[in-house]
């Protein structure tokens, strides 16, 4: 029962996540950039477009001069993340590959990271009066969600060890259609639901930034508006503009 | 002690102590409604409709609203992309000179897309059709539309927060669609739009027609005949290799008119063939502070016309921030391709791009100690920083100007880091909010500039402060005098060049020419 439960949530979880983050790309690239408008100074040319990207989706590049409390406990937070995700990896691939398996110490760390990340955040959120101004419930649940997540998870490593076989041999099940038990424990349970409610939420909330930022029209734009003649895409051609 | 000076006091003994370390201390706790009673007038339907917008707001105004944001969700990606993705980090919010200003919380750049965001987000997502206040999404009403129309324009679209966003979230975008939707209901501002009418009708923003731009054309050729002794011309609509576009204010107000003359110094001093034009006596582009394409499209348009019938080779604009990203980044994809011009020029020029080029080439001489009386400090104008380039490099917009002034200046000092260059402040009066019924506003959204300028005062002694934008120019002049300056210790750029420029066969040639010839007869002693 609690099996089959799972599953389909599972199933359900992963389409909403994959299908819905999709469907967000599609949206921004097919929505048109009137006119070029990158934050100047911007680099000139493509490659130089890139770097900027690089160093701002890997580094938080403006985040760093802007604020360097709310940039440490991002940085804590995302770069954990990461870890923590190639850890997890562990889970759907068999065998584990070399490098992933290289990465478990750090993941298991990570976590505890991740964690103090979101709790930096979150006291952020509450105690400095601007951010708790600008703050929805749903900015609070969206942290105790990446808290709830990242403790449930502790747990099943410091506290009371889950069996982690019966995990994978779940979840290799599932890539399969190949069933197998979920193993019973309420962290694990706990754990699963969570993270199955963050896919699901995801493309409907602002987690979107992941993806978004690549489209960033003030950040992705090459700054040559002088060199490149850029024809909008929402006006007519000059030709066909009546001329006063 | 004057009582502006008192004023100024007193405020300085109530600040904390951390005050008194930075210079560009302020209160960082929001206030709400602090800036709720400031209002601009709106406009009255005789300057809405001109600009293709209906005179008042109609009984189908929620739908047409909400009509317009659909619209804009489909065509304009800044709007989409930046009311989904701001994660509520809260980098931003201490960066608005707006909110340092007034402290009011919907000043704040992610308090003002706010405004917007939470109505979008009730309309046109999920989470806000099914959970509105689990989201922050509410319902869209008169109120709302009141409120939109006090804190839009309330921003200056300076893109200061453009800059800290981790995804370059720019609140400009943000104001521009909120205006241009407004405006699309009849609710417009009086002063941004009576302008864009008076550009339509007469070519510029101040509604000079072209006989009066003659005649003070003439005057300034006289004035500066007077001063240098050289007959120093000012074209308007004659054949030429050059079409100056420049601000309106640059014929009559102080000291951007010192800096027309400095223009026509350097262009004689280069042999330049220029002109002004009369059709498009006007650089600024108010359309683009109310987000409207198509308003922007027809003034850039007159630019265009105004190439062809003159039949030049190349377009340079004056010294204006704004107008001079409306001509940098959207002049070729408003009014281009410009393939009739001399491909060996950028599209457009930036005078300070023309002088500095002269300056390289020797083409200028400057006896630089005229500037010596001047301790010079140079404010960064918003849209120049953040919305342009100049040169060939990215920052070439921060370099030009200042190798400009160092040209021509003897004593120049930086106001402090975090103030400058892309981190500029803006002076308080931009993005269309010059007006006087904004004035509470804008002398407090001028306050973190001058908090720096003073530092540099207290510092360095610095007298004048030196700026390439219109606006900023206009601004200063009003915002300074409270802060113990003169309405004159803001300066054009090109009035530094005017000062020092040796025109050949002028009196000041002659001069220096004596000086030169007593200082070589008394090194012979
Ligand atoms: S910095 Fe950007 S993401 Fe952060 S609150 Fe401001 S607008 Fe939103
Ligand atoms: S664009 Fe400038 S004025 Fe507008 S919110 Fe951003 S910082 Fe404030």
């Amino acid at each position: 029962m609690l099996t089959t439960v799972y599953a389909l949530l599972f199933y359900v979880a992963f389409v909403i996540f994959v299908g819905g983050i999709a469907y967000r790309i599609w949206e921004y690239k097919k929505t048109p950039v009137p006119l070029k408008i990158p934050t100047t100074p911007a680099p000139t040319t493509r490659v130089g477009v890139l770097w900027r990207m690089f160093k701002e989706v890997l580094f938080f590049e403006s985040l760093w001069k802007s604020n360097k409390w709310i940039w440490i406990f991002a940085q804590l937070f995302h770069a954990s993340l990461w870890l923590i995700i190639i850890r997890h990896l562990r889970y759907f691939l068999q065998p584990v590959p070399e490098l992933i398996a290289l990465a478990q110490p750090f993941g298991k760390y990570a976590g505890l990271t991740f964690v103090l990340g979101a709790l930096g955040l979150l006291a952020r959120r509450m105690f400095v009066a601007r951010v708790r101004y600008i703050s929805a419930p749903s900015d609070y649940l969206m942290l105790l969600l990446f808290l709830g997540i990242g403790i449930s998870g502790l747990m099943m490593t410091f506290v009371t060890r889950t069996d982690v076989v019966g995990v994978k041999a779940f979840f290799l099940g599932l890539m399969t259609f190949n069933w197998q038990p979920l193993p019973n424990s309420p962290q694990l349970l706990l754990h699963l639901g969570l993270v199955a409610l963050w896919m699901i939420i995801f493309p409907f909330s602002k987690l979107v930034h992941a993806p978004g930022v690549f489209f960033s029209p003030t950040r992705n734009a090459v700054d040559d508006p002088r060199e490149r003649f850029y024809q909008s895409p929402v006006l007519p051609p000059i030709d066909q503009v009546p001329q006063e | 002690m004057s009582d502006l000076e008192k004023n100024a006091q007193g405020v300085t003994d109530e600040l904390p102590q951390e005050a008194k370390e930075d210079p560009l201390y302020f209160n960082p706790e929001p206030k709400e409604g602090a800036s709720a009673h400031i209002q601009s007038y709106k406009a009255a339907p005789e300057f809405q409709e001109p600009l293709g917008y209906p005179g008042e707001l109609p009984p189908d105004w929620k739908e047409r609203v909400l009509g317009k944001m659909e619209e804009m969700r489909g065509k304009v990606r800044s709007f989409r992309l930046f009311l989904d993705i701001c994660v509520k980090c809260g980098a931003c919010t201490d960066k608005c000179h707006y909110y340092m200003g007034t402290s009011d919380p919907k000043n704040m750049p992610v308090g003002r897309q706010d405004l917007l965001r939470s109505v979008y987000r009730r309309y046109f997502t999920l989470p806000g059709k099914w959970f509105p206040s689990l989201v922050g999404a509410r319902e869209l009403t008169e109120d709302v539309l009141e409120e939109w129309y006090t804190y839009y324009f309330q921003c200056s679209e300076c893109r200061r927060c453009s800059v800290f966003c981790p995804y370059g979230i720019d609140t400009a975008e943000i104001t521009m669609a909120a205006r241009e939707i407004l405006d699309s209901v009849g609710v417009g501002m009086k002063y941004t739009n009576e302008i864009i009418g008076k550009v339509f009708k007469v070519g510029n923003n101040l509604g000079l027609p072209k006989p009066a731009l003659e005649s003070t054309l003439e005057d300034l050729e006289e004035e500066i005949e007077e001063d240098t002794g050289v007959k120093v011309r000012i074209p308007l609509d004659e054949p030429a290799d050059i079409l100056l576009v420049t601000p309106s204010a640059d014929f009559f107000a102080e000291p951007h008119i010192d800096g027309l003359i400095g223009y026509a110094k350097v262009f004689h001093a280069t042999g330049a063939k220029w002109t002004l034009s009369s059709y498009a006596s006007e650089a600024a582009n108010f359309a683009m502070f109310i987000g409207s394409y198509e308003n922007m499209r027809r003034i850039a348009l007159r630019i265009r016309k105004a190439a062809i019938d003159l039949g030049v080779k190349r377009i340079i604009i004056g010294e204006c921030g704004h107008a001079w990203r409306a001509a940098y980044q959207f002049l070729n994809t408003l009014a281009g391709p410009f393939d009739f011009l001399d491909p060996n020029y950028p599209v457009p020029q930036h005078i300070c791009e023309y002088t500095w080029d002269a300056i390289q080439k020797g083409l200028l001489k400057f006896d630089k100690s005229q500037n010596d009386w001047i301790k010079l400090t140079y404010h960064d104008s918003c849209n120049v920083a953040r919305a342009s380039r100049m040169g060939d490099y990215p920052g070439g917009q921060f370099d030009i100007p200042r190798n400009i002034i160092k040209a021509v200046c003897n004593h120049y000092y930086e106001m402090p880091e975090g103030t400058t260059r892309e981190e500029t402040l803006c002076c308080g009066g931009g993005g269309g909010l010059l007006t006087d019924d904004l004035m509470e506003l804008r002398k407090k959204g001028g306050s973190p500039r001058m908090k720096a300028l003073k530092h540099v005062t207290e510092e360095y002694g610095v007298n004048k402060m030196a700026a390439i934008c219109a606006i900023c120019k206009t601004q200063f002049a009003k915002v300074m005098p409270d802060y113990g300056y003169a309405v004159d210790d803001i300066m054009s750029v090109h009035q530094l060049v005017s000062n020092a420029i040796i025109l050949p066969g002028s009196m000041q040639e002659k001069e220096l020419m004596g000086e030169d010839a007593e200082n070589a007869v008394d090194a012979a002693e």
